[in-house]
């Protein structure tokens, strides 16, 4: 299952239900959007818990989102980027997706 | 017009869970939702809800919306049953931290913690986020 | 759009359900249901007060399969299907029963 997060881990709760619910399982993974791709940067208040969950599960960010932001330079060891192409692989990859509003 | 007849016309049965993460009259979302799967019992799929998160307050009991001029839709969730959706399924840890338990809940639920909601979730052929 | 009844004037939206559900009376209805041409019998009013029960207690026009259940359990199985709903609403106990008895078109009407 692909989980999407779209928005700034500083500003609501949703990366956080995201790891808390799908972290420690297997066959999930994260793709951070938009004001999301926060979450995927170093030296942040999530860092940790972002790192802990990608020992079960791969994480990706969307490139044009970092690059917009400014952040690309910031990214974690281990998450993946994906442009646009590799964002629609990777809901056709997943059987299912759920968007964390 | 029997049910079994219904399924027959109806082809293939998805399992579609609506995810529901918002409080109730703060935005339209919550509303919305319900509305959404309230449609969705016509399809005659394998509907299912989860509340998580604030999703878990549209389920408390003693909502009164008289004075802020707002429809009351908390009672409609006790029409679901009729409506054959009886998959309700609440997250203990979002329950927990509002310092909510099952009992202070309008409709029966299943609690799951949120590695089984995990598991659920991947379960389904279809998740859409309210 | 609007209709008169008694003088006094009713709100209704473009397919002709009551706008206020509270303004609904008797009266209102019977006036309503001449617009869809039925003559209100007891078995009308019976599924017309059973609706409104059931949207008081819900806050939701029910769909026309859940209602059908649902009549089925309180009245009996000879009036609880979709024979005995559409004689008496030809045109379909939903949006013709709901517009009668003043409540919105059901969700989940399609």
């Amino acid at each position: 299952m692909l989980h999407i997060i779209n928005k700034s881990p500083f500003e609501n709760n949703s990366l956080a239900s995201c790891l808390r619910v799908a972290g420690a399982a297997k066959d999930h993974a994260i793709l951070f959007i938009e004001d999301g791709v926060y979450g995927a940067t170093q030296g942040t208040a999530v860092e940790k818990s972002v790192r802990d969950a990608m020992a079960n599960m791969a994480v990706y960010a969307l490139n044009p989102d970092l690059e917009a932001r400014g952040v690309q330079g910031r990214v974690m060891n281990g998450v993946k980027l994906v442009d646009y192409d590799g964002f629609v692989d990777l809901v056709a990859e997943h059987d299912n997706v759920q968007s964390w509003l | 017009m029997s049910e079994e007849m219904d399924m027959d016309e109806g082809g293939t049965v998805k399992k579609f869970m609506f995810v529901n993460r918002k409080a109730p009259y703060g935005t339209i979302y919550a509303l919305e939702g319900l509305e959404v799967v309230l449609i969705s019992a016509a399809f005659d799929q394998d509907v299912s809800l989860a509340f998580l998160d604030d999703g878990v307050y549209e389920l408390v009991k003693g909502q009164n919306t008289k004075a802020v001029e707002m429809k009351n839709f908390s009672s409609t969730y006790r029409a679901l049953e009729g409506y054959d959706i009886e998959k309700l399924y609440v997250e203990r840890e979002s329950l927990e931290v509002r310092g909510l338990n099952e009992d202070d809940l309008l409709v029966d639920v299943q609690v799951l913690s949120a590695a089984e909601m995990g598991e659920m979730m991947a379960a389904q052929d279809v998740v859409i986020s309210f | 759009m609007a209709l008169e009844v008694n003088g006094k004037t009713y709100e209704t939206d473009e397919e002709g359900f009551l706008l206020n559900l509270n303004e609904w009376n008797e009266d209102v209805a019977k006036a309503l249901a001449q617009g869809e041409n039925i003559d209100m019998t007891e078995n009308h009013w019976e599924v017309i007060n059973f609706l409104r029960d059931y949207y008081n207690e819900y806050q939701i026009a029910p769909a026309v399969r859940v209602l059908t259940k649902a009549i089925g359990k309180k009245l009996g199985p000879e009036k609880g299907n979709s024979k005995y709903l559409y004689d008496l609403f030809p045109f379909g106990p939903g949006k013709q029963a709901c517009k009668i008895a003043g409540l919105p078109k059901p969700t989940g009407c399609i």
